[in-house]
């Protein structure tokens, strides 16, 4: 269980950002946070992984105090987190990362098959590559999300998986996030504008204006969040134009 | 052979004393081995120190070992050897460089390799120099690479020094004809006071002539490096440098990166950069549950692999 108790971070120049926030999420549950861009949904995500250091507040691990422990304790503890806007590193195959990713436990080439499918990249075509600029940026954002699913551990948060990921590859993205959360028992948090991930959801909450606006179970908000004009609605509005 | 030059030899060469093809290992000036194969004949030069190794035409598939040892201080070792590398052959060529020194005195090795290659012959030439042992002698390696390309050539130079030289001035020069192509790629760590210097010239001369160096370079504590690189294009032809290095600490890398053009179909490309690692790749490691010294090792290890 993950539980943060009235999380506040302003920025250096003062602009308060997270005001307040109450978040529990029980084990095992997948939870989309979405709300308006700057709204303050990476920062949160970064404050659970240790990245940011809230202002004031307190964030639990399975009952442990985590706050004062910082990005390699939390991440041993189990937290894993994947960017925003993944980092390249020049001469780094996408073998090692995933392999440093997994950490003691050695992967198979068939795990690492695996791995790489869930996010659809073919493996024999990728593991060889540089996880540099050679790649394109739809390319490094699956191979981002890819790291976080070879680490396994209990609780995964994605900053908006879906950004840049054509329509093929999120179908196998949407069944990976499934399967994590149905056949593997993990804790996903999951930051999006998408309509198709937002109705995977065990609980959707709305994050703008540094608040909590309101969260509740995927069919009772689907509505709220598509009516309110929000970025889950205009991609709607692209997506039913790309089908037809 | 001694003990230190078959610890160096492990660690600069895949070479099993049982090898059946053409080598010759040097040690403190002297020879500690040789064989010569069928097609790949090893001889003293009667001028001046060092070898001549002859690769006779359609040679293909074979390996030629040369490396040389310095194993105690007070060793200031020049050696010449020359590779004539006859048509159509296709070879791999390992040399490489160790030099220890515990004694507190210097030790240096200064290994000037020409290699002549014939028309359409192929060579992958793999090079990879070491400094080790305790004390305050200073361990020196200053290789000389001069290569001449004939017609439709290749050679393919993979060449590194991770660790231990204190000092290193590298020369590579390379002129190639008609369609003769140079592949470089390099690698080299400077820590502690070390200092080194990798100096490109590549003179493309032939029609659809091309050069290809990329230099990838990490310098910590207070050492020093200097690159340079001068391309020049004398007919149609391309050529591509690139130099990128990582600094940290109070290191100072300095790239000199030219281009010249003689030709107005000679097409050249030269890229540097020079920064300290992201503090971006360091979080994304320790997202991964590495410290921030652990991280900053696999991108070191990574970036020079
Ligand atoms: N280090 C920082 N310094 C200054 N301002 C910051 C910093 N980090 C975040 N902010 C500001 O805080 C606000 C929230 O940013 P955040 O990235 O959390 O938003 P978000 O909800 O993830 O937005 P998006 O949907 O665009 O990804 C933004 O106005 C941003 O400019
Ligand atoms: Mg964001």
């Amino acid at each position: 269980m993950i539980k943060l108790e009235n999380i506040s971070w302003s920025t250096p120049e003062g602009n308060r950002v997270l005001d307040g926030v109450n978040l529990t999420i029980p084990d095992g549950k997948l939870v989309v946070i979405t709300g308006p861009n700057g709204g303050g949904k990476t920062t949160l995500a970064k404050i659970i992984a240790g990245i940011v250091t809230p202002d004031s507040g307190k964030i639990y691990l399975d009952g442990e105090d985590i706050t004062d422990l910082d990005v390699t304790e939390r991440a041993r503890r189990g937290v894993s987190f994947a960017f925003q806007q993944p980092v390249r590193f020049k001469g780094v195959t996408v073998r090692q990362l995933l392999q440093w990713s997994a950490g003691d436990r050695k992967l198979s080439d068939a795990q690492l098959c695996d791995i790489l499918g869930n996010v659809g990249l073919c493996a024999s075509e990728y593991l060889g590559r540089e996880v540099s600029s050679a790649l394109s940026g739809g390319e490094i954002k699956r191979i981002e999300i890819a790291s976080v699913i070879a680490r396994g551990t209990k609780l995964s948060i994605f900053d908006e998986p879906e950004a840049g990921i054509d329509l093929w590859s999120f179908a196998n993205l949407i069944k990976a996030f499934r399967r994590i959360h149905e056949e593997l028992g993990g804790t996903l948090i999951i930051i999006s504008h998408q309509e198709r991930i937002l109705r995977i959801a065990d609980e959707i909450v709305l994050l703008s204006d540094g608040k909590l606006g309101a969260s509740g179970p995927a069919n009772e908000m689907m509505e709220r969040v598509l009516s309110s004009g929000s970025a889950a609605y205009a991609c709607r509005k692209q997506e039913v134009a790309f089908n037809e | 052979m001694n003990d230190i030059t078959k610890m160096l030899l492990g660690q600069i060469t895949d070479f099993k004393p049982d090898f059946k093809g053409a080598y010759n290992i040097r040690e403190d000036g002297g020879c500690a081995g040789r064989q010569s194969s069928e097609n790949i004949k090893i001889e003293n030069k009667t001028d001046k120190p060092g070898i001549d190794i002859r690769i006779a035409a359609g040679t293909v598939g074979e390996t030629v070992y040369i490396p040389a040892c310095v194993t105690h201080g007070d060793v200031n070792d020049l050696v010449y050897n020359d590779f004539f590398v006859g048509k159509d052959a296709d070879v791999v060529i390992v040399a490489g460089c160790g030099v220890h020194t515990s004694d507190g005195h210097d030790a240096r090795h200064n290994g000037i390799h020409r290699f002549f290659l014939e028309e359409g012959s192929r060579v992958k030439y793999l090079e990879k120099h070491i400094g080790t042992g305790m004390g305050s002698g200073g361990r020196s390696i200053d290789p000389v690479t001069e290569v001449f390309l004939g017609k439709n050539s290749v050679l393919e130079m993979d060449t590194e020094q991770i660790g231990g030289v204190d000092r290193s001035v590298r020369n590579t020069s390379a002129v190639c004809e008609e369609g003769a192509r140079l592949l470089v790629r390099e690698r080299l760590l400077t820590a502690k006071d070390q200092f080194a210097e990798t100096n490109f010239k590549v003179e493309l001369n032939g029609l659809d002539s091309a050069a290809d160096i990329v230099s990838r370079a990490v310098a910590r504590d207070t050492s020093k490096q200097v690159y340079t690189s001068d391309i020049v294009g004398n007919a149609p032809c391309s050529g591509h440098s690139e130099c990128d290095a990582i600094i940290a600490d109070k290191a100072s890398v300095n790239a000199a990166p030219r281009l010249i053009a003689n030709h107005g179909d000679a097409a050249l490309i030269h890229e540097a950069a020079i920064g300290k690692i992201a503090g971006e790749q360091i979080l994304k490691l320790r997202t991964l549950g590495m410290t921030e010294e652990e991280a900053e090792a696999k991108i070191i290890e990574g970036f020079l692999s």
